[in-house]
């Protein structure tokens, strides 16, 4: 059956390997989770871990001493801190793209990569998380942005995007994590009943709650998969539309443009996929996981990192002709500054990392090889944060006046934290795949012959 | 209805037979309708809608649970800012009306996704029962390839008409691989 299939007509390598069973589908994923630890984790987890404690020193000393440890000046008030935050938030947005908008469109080579998108989405959020609250300023009293009753009588201001933004990171951390949680159930009874120790069982059996697959309870767990699916897509185009509008209310040339939300949310998909190929294709080789992340997964994933990369060079392209078309002095200043001042190095690079190192997909010999495509998606990795820097800072340090002119740059404390919270996610990402299984075991059974045979079977008995 | 025992003299709680393809359990279930049991607990290790309609399907609640959540979430989330912009704390911010409700639609629609997003989960918790820590059917050993490539069907005393002798030979003759008591 699988020679025939129309994929393998047209030459595509196939989703999953041949040959494969529900069960050895299910050993092959739960035993990377249930047999001792490779040494080779301990040194991966290690080295993430140190990493992350520049983090804690950073944001420990910047408890300490205040924000003036970092680069940010007056007019430059938005460094490092919501480059950041952007980048990670975007870095998310591949997840939720690749477990939900995909899930809708019927694209089954998403089901093993969603699982550990998915990770990655809640980790990268968690990351940017942490710099809206520090750069408060007073981080202790960052839960002044919800609204709550207080002594105070105050209220937020509903009308500022910056609020727009509470609710939206909020929301989608929270929905991530549901999501993220709803899909785990039934593979955490998998390992329950897989486990020998007394404690992993009862650990995966709390996580489980009594999961028995039921067939009517995976008629209402599939019907509240798809609910969340349906809900999370707008959901996270709503997240990047939001960060988008904490640029685009204001009035500061280079950020008042109504290109903004459309041109951050294909960014954000863009650096999601090349965050997602950064990490699939060295997990499918250290775990053997070839017959599951297939070439079919990286190829597809490349082709989607392709597209949106090609959607944002327009949105550049858009910008540089509004600011000549509006004939606003300051929007035409504004693209020339970028282009030939002192951020001007940062703004090639970008190009060369955004634009020009995604073409090479297009080539069937790069794209075939994984490796390959891993540098081209480091490049993207790259050219995401350039870009998001460029944006906030070549604005802000050349705005309306002059004499308010100032350069900008992140000082060791600003790099530090940066660095760390890749630390940090690296560290929660290899603490889950070590206790979690990092594909959906449950929707692998579904893709195999013996799940469709089922179907079909069933489908001619009707008729 | 629950006077039958096992054979070590326990409680039954049902009979369960167990199979190594979706098709037999699919027939199963179908030859056990016909046999006039209700009370079928067809357990597999993925979502087979098959096995659903075999066993009489009816239709989920949980898109008017998930309904009522979105409702409850976008309303109360708009008149949140409403009462905080207009009632408990009215300020002229660059002279925009104190109802600025094109700008609550934001906040509106995010709360509106959250209040769905979690009666989605809640609601699949509750409908399933979940969480639930005993159920008789983890007492057969089996029962634990139900999670990896085993297809269980399990008749229980909670049916009318259920006799272990005749359930045991009806489910016999379906071709499973086991056919265990379950206690209570």
């Amino acid at each position: 059956m699988a020679d025939l299939t129309p994929d393998a007509r047209m030459g595509k390598p196939p989703v999953v390997a041949p040959g494969h069973t529900p069960g050895s589908v299910t050993d092959k994923i739960s035993e990377i989770v249930l047999t001792r630890t490779p040494r080779w984790w301990w040194v991966a987890f290690g080295i993430s871990f140190l990493i992350m404690q520049a983090l804690l020193i950073g944001l420990g000393y910047l408890v300490f001493e205040g924000i003036g440890i970092w680069g940010v000046n007056n007019p430059v008030g938005w460094g490092f801190a919501i480059v950041n935050f952007v980048w990670w938030i975007g870095i998310g947005h591949a997840g939720t793209l690749i477990s939900a908008i995909l899930l809708l469109l019927r694209q089954e080579w998403r089901t093993s990569i969603n699982r550990f998108a998915e990770a990655m989405t809640l980790f990268a959020v968690a990351c940017a998380g942490i710099f809206p609250l520090i750069h408060v300023g007073r981080p202790w009293l960052a839960y002044w942005l919800m609204p709550y009753p207080n002594t105070m009588g105050l209220w937020p201001n509903f009308r500022s995007p910056l609020i727009w933004d509470v609710f939206a990171v909020s929301t989608y951390a929270l929905v991530s994590a549901l999501f993220w949680y709803v899909g785990l159930i039934p593979d955490m009874a998998t390992l329950r009943d897989r486990s020998r120790r007394t404690w992993k069982k009862i650990a995966y059996g709390f996580a489980a709650m009594g999961w028995r697959g039921h067939a009517a309870h995976w008629h209402n767990y599939e019907v509240a998969y798809l609910l969340l699916a349906g809900l999370a897509t707008p959901l996270v185009v709503s997240v990047h539309t939001v960060v988008s509008f904490d640029f685009a209310v204001g009035q500061v040339a280079g950020w008042h443009a109504t290109i903004f939300p459309p041109y951050f949310v294909a960014g954000a998909v863009f650096a999601g996929f090349a965050m997602v190929l950064t990490l699939a294709i060295p997990l499918r080789q250290v775990f053997g996981l070839q017959d599951f992340i297939t070439m079919r997964h990286i190829q597809n994933m490349a082709k989607v990192m392709l597209t949106t990369g090609l959607i944002v060079g327009y949105g550049y392209m858009v910008e540089i002709f509004m600011a000549f078309y509006s004939g606003n002095q300051y929007e035409e200043f504004m693209i020339l500054n970028r282009i030939q001042g002192p951020y001007k190095y940062h703004w090639w690079a970008l190009l060369l990392c955004n634009i020009l190192a995604p073409q090479m997909i297009w080539l069937r010999q790069v794209r075939s090889r994984p490796w390959w495509v891993f540098i081209v998606a480091m490049f993207v990795n790259v050219g995401m944060w350039l870009e998001r820097f460029v944006i906030v800072v070549t604005s802000l340090s050349r705005d309306f006046m002059p004499s308010a002119w100032d350069t900008y740059s992140g000082t060791r404390w600003d790099w530090a934290i940066y660095v760390g919270t890749i630390g940090m996610f690296l560290s929660l990402l290899f603490l889950f795949v070590r206790f979690l299984p990092m594909i959906s075991i449950f929707e692998m059974r579904t893709i195999l012959p013996e799940a469709k045979g089922a179907h079909k079977a069933h489908k001619e008995g009707d008729e | 209805m629950s006077h039958f025992k096992t054979a070590e003299g326990k409680k039954l709680y049902g009979l369960m037979a167990e199979f190594d393809s979706p098709e037999k359990l699919i027939t199963a279930c179908d030859t056990a309708r016909e046999a006039g049991y209700t009370r079928l607990g067809a357990y597999t290790p993925y979502p087979i809608h098959a096995v659903w309609e075999a066993i009489g399907h009816h239709k989920s609640k949980l898109p008017l649970i998930v309904l009522i959540g979105g409702l409850v979430g976008a309303i109360g989330g708009f008149m949140l800012q409403y009462w905080a912009s207009v009632e408990a704390y009215p300020i002229n911010i660059g002279g925009r009306p104190l109802n600025s409700w094109v700008a609550f639609l934001v906040p509106a629609f995010e709360t509106m996704i959250l209040g769905a997003s979690v009666s989605a989960v809640l609601g699949m918790f509750f409908l399933n029962g979940l969480p639930q820590p005993y159920h008789p059917a983890f007492n057969v050993e089996r029962f634990s390839e139900a999670s990896r490539d085993r297809y269980f069907l399990m008749i229980t005393t909670k049916d009318s008409s259920f006799e272990p002798r005749a359930v045991r030979r009806l489910l016999e003759g379906l071709g499973p691989t086991e056919v265990n008591e379950v206690e209570d």
